[in-house]
Parts: C-alpha cells; structure tokens; sequence
C-alpha cells in the first residue's frame, strides 16, 4: 500500500532534521525549501537521495529545481 | 623475451608539495562578486586558497613540488627514470609537461608523459607508476600532480571562482620488498560528460553542482570501500582518508559512509581550496609535514572530477 501523505510529511520531516537539523516540525506543506526553511541546493539534493531510499521514488536534477516547496515534493512522491 | 628486475611491489618513498605565495580569502573574493565568507564556508568548506601569479605556469609548481619529493626520498635526478605529470589545466596541449619539468630537475631522458582524468590524475598516474614499478619498465617513478585552475575560472561567475585554486604535490615511486601501493579502483561515468567542462578554447570551466554533488556523494563510497578489499584492508585499519578536495560537504558525506572511525579525514580544501589533481598529493605531504599521518600508516586515497572520471589505493605512508 502506498504510504499516505501525512506519512510521507513525516519521513520527509524526519530527512530535512538529519541533514538540516530543523525541527521537523517546521516541515510543513506550504513551506519554501529556499525562502522558509532557508534549505541550498546541495542539501536540497541529500535530501533528494535520502527521499529516494526512503520512499523509492527518484527526483531527477532537472526537477528538483521546479520542487519549491514541501507540497511540491509531496506531489512528485505520491506521483 | 624476458622482463628483467621485476620487483614484488610497489611503494611512495617521499611526498613533497609547493603553493603559490598569494592568499586568497573569501573576503577578497567578496569585493568583487556577489559572494560572502559565510556563504562559499557553509558550500563548499573552503577559507582561503592559493593562487598562483600570473608568471607562474603549472610546469613551475610541478618543478616545486617535484623537486621537493626527490630530496626527500634520497635519490638523485639521475635515479629517475620516468615521470608522470597528471593535469589538466596546462596553458597550451603542446608539449606535456613532464618531459619539460623532469629537464628542469636535472633528470635526464626519462619517460615522460601526462595523465589528464583530471581530479582523479593523480590516483591515476600513481597505479601507472606502480604498474610500472611492477612490470619492470621503471625503476623510480616521479609522479606529480599539478595545477593552475585560476587560469581556466571566469572570475564573474561565483559557482565556480569560489572553489578552484592553485597548487602542487609530488610522490616518487620505487620497489618495494612487499606491496605499498594497493589495487586501484578506477572508472568513470562519460554519460555525465558534460557535468565538468571547458566547453571549447575560448570557454572557462563550468560545473552542474548538483549534478556532481549527487554524483559524489552516492557513486563514490563504494569505490573506496572495494580499494580497501581489494588491498585486504579493511576500512577501521585505516590511519588517514585522503578523498580530492573537493568541497568539504562531499569529503565529510563520503568520509560518514566509508566508515573508517579512526581514520583523519583530510581537510586540507578549508586553506587551499579545490587543486584538481593536485590536491591528494598536497593534502597528504602538508598532513605529513603536521605529523598527522606517520610512516607505515596506511591512508586510502580516492581522486574523483571531471569525465566524469574516478580511482582509488591503499597506500603506505612512507
């Protein structure tokens, strides 16, 4: 069964607070990986990987720059 | 037909090193574009770096450096008989670089050629090195990585000035009675080609960080992982992990997953920046020169950059 969002938001939390070390808490939909959560590129692609093995969906370079916020990756996981 | 003298291994006798005199921090750097200390530390780890002037080539650092690894190891010019320069950022193709600088040091006639897999040069040239140490086509082998990157940065593009610098390192190579150099492990992904380039003569070096960055920090770890096997070491006998200096970020990231706990990590890019193939042979010599490694430490080196290309040793530390 597919996990639902509100477990993807919870492993996507747990991912952000090891690689970031923001509270997990502060992992909420509508925020901006750049403007809210002051995330950079680089983390943005650990954060990527570690999705990937977490969930088994892979976000390629080319979109990952167009996942602006913890909705969009959201979206792009559950496909 | 007979292969004379082959000798059991092969082993680095000496390190030696140079670096430009010219400092250049993150504030300089600063005055000139959109870019800040806290900004370039927390990217890439980098504080200062050395640049080169604009009279020195990268044949001149490789005389350095090269130079400095000779009078260490004990041997004289004349004991030499090949020389392996791994660059990339050669102001010209024509000639190479070793036969110039091995004239330069007084060694005189022996092979000479360079190695271009870029970042990874170095892990390159020394399994030649080693190789032929083993085989028998040569008896002491200079090995030396250098390079002037400043002379190939756009210095209005912040991605990337920021990251590259100048620089040196140099091993000579001889038999050994047992093997101190392991097995490489080399290889290269030429699909991600275009992740690191000089796009055409006119043309400065362009990198897609995220690409590489990914690229590193995924792909790598096992590379390491099997040169420790394949030299039957296992990762804990480690005294030193010497990665390229590429960006702290990624050191640390493969560092964590190799899992050598009482290895030191080299960290030598928070002074002197990324140094291409120059910058494993520059870590090691300065970390030598600080007494964090000793003689018989066994250090894993992993060159990875451009190509995209990669390769791996155990090696002794002399």
């Amino acid at each position: 069964m597919a996990a639902t969002e509100q477990e993807i938001l919870a492993g996507l939390g747990k991912i952000i607070n090891e690689i970031t070390g923001i509270p997990a808490s502060e992992v909420t939909p509508e925020k901006s990986f750049v403007d809210d959560l002051d995330i950079d590129s680089l983390s943005m692609v650990e954060i990527a990987v570690a999705a990937q093995d977490e969930f088994g969906v892979e976000i390629p370079d080319d979109q990952l720059k167009n996942l602006k916020t913890v909705k969009d990756v959201l979206t792009f996981i559950q496909g | 037909m007979r292969i004379p003298d082959i000798a059991p291994g092969a082993k680095v006798l000496a390190f030696g090193h140079y670096q430009p005199a010219t400092v250049v921090t993150n504030d300089d750097l600063a005055k000139t574009m959109d870019t800040n200390d806290e900004w370039i530390q927390s990217r890439v780890g980098i504080k200062e770096r050395r640049i080169a002037s604009a009279g020195e080539s990268v044949e001149d650092m490789a005389v350095q450096a090269g130079g400095k690894a000779l009078a260490a190891s004990g041997l004289s010019p004349a004991d030499v008989d090949l020389v392996i320069v791994a660059t990339c950022t050669l102001e010209t193709q024509i000639p190479n670089a070793a036969a110039v600088v091995a004239h330069r040091l007084g060694i005189t006639s022996p092979g000479a050629f360079d190695v271009n897999a870029a970042c990874a040069g170095f892990c390159y040239a020394l399994a030649t090195a080693s190789a032929a140490v083993r085989g028998g086509s040569a008896r002491h082998v200079l090995v030396i990585g250098a390079e002037k990157l400043s002379q190939w940065v756009d210095w209005t593009d912040r991605s990337v000035a920021v990251i590259f610098a100048d620089g040196a390192g140099a091993a000579v190579v001889g038999p050994s009675d047992e093997p101190r150099i392991g097995p490489v492990v080399w290889g290269s992904a030429g699909d991600k080609f275009e992740a690191i380039a000089i796009r055409d003569r006119h043309d400065f070096l362009r990198q897609e960080g995220q690409t590489v960055f990914r690229w590193a920090t995924t792909a790598l770890h096992p590379v390491a992982k099997e040169a420790c096997e394949r030299a039957g070491v296992d990762p804990s006998e480690l005294a030193a992990f010497v990665p390229h200096q590429a960006n702290l970020r990624i050191i640390e990231t493969i560092a964590r997953k190799l899992g050598a706990d009482k290895a030191v990590v080299a960290r030598d890019i928070v002074h002197a920046g990324n140094t291409s193939a120059a910058s494993i042979p520059l870590a090691l010599s300065r970390m030598l020169e600080r007494g964090e490694v000793r003689t018989g430490d066994l250090a894993l080196v992993l060159g990875f950059g451009a190509g995209l290309t990669y390769a791996a040793q155990v090696i002794e530390i002399p």
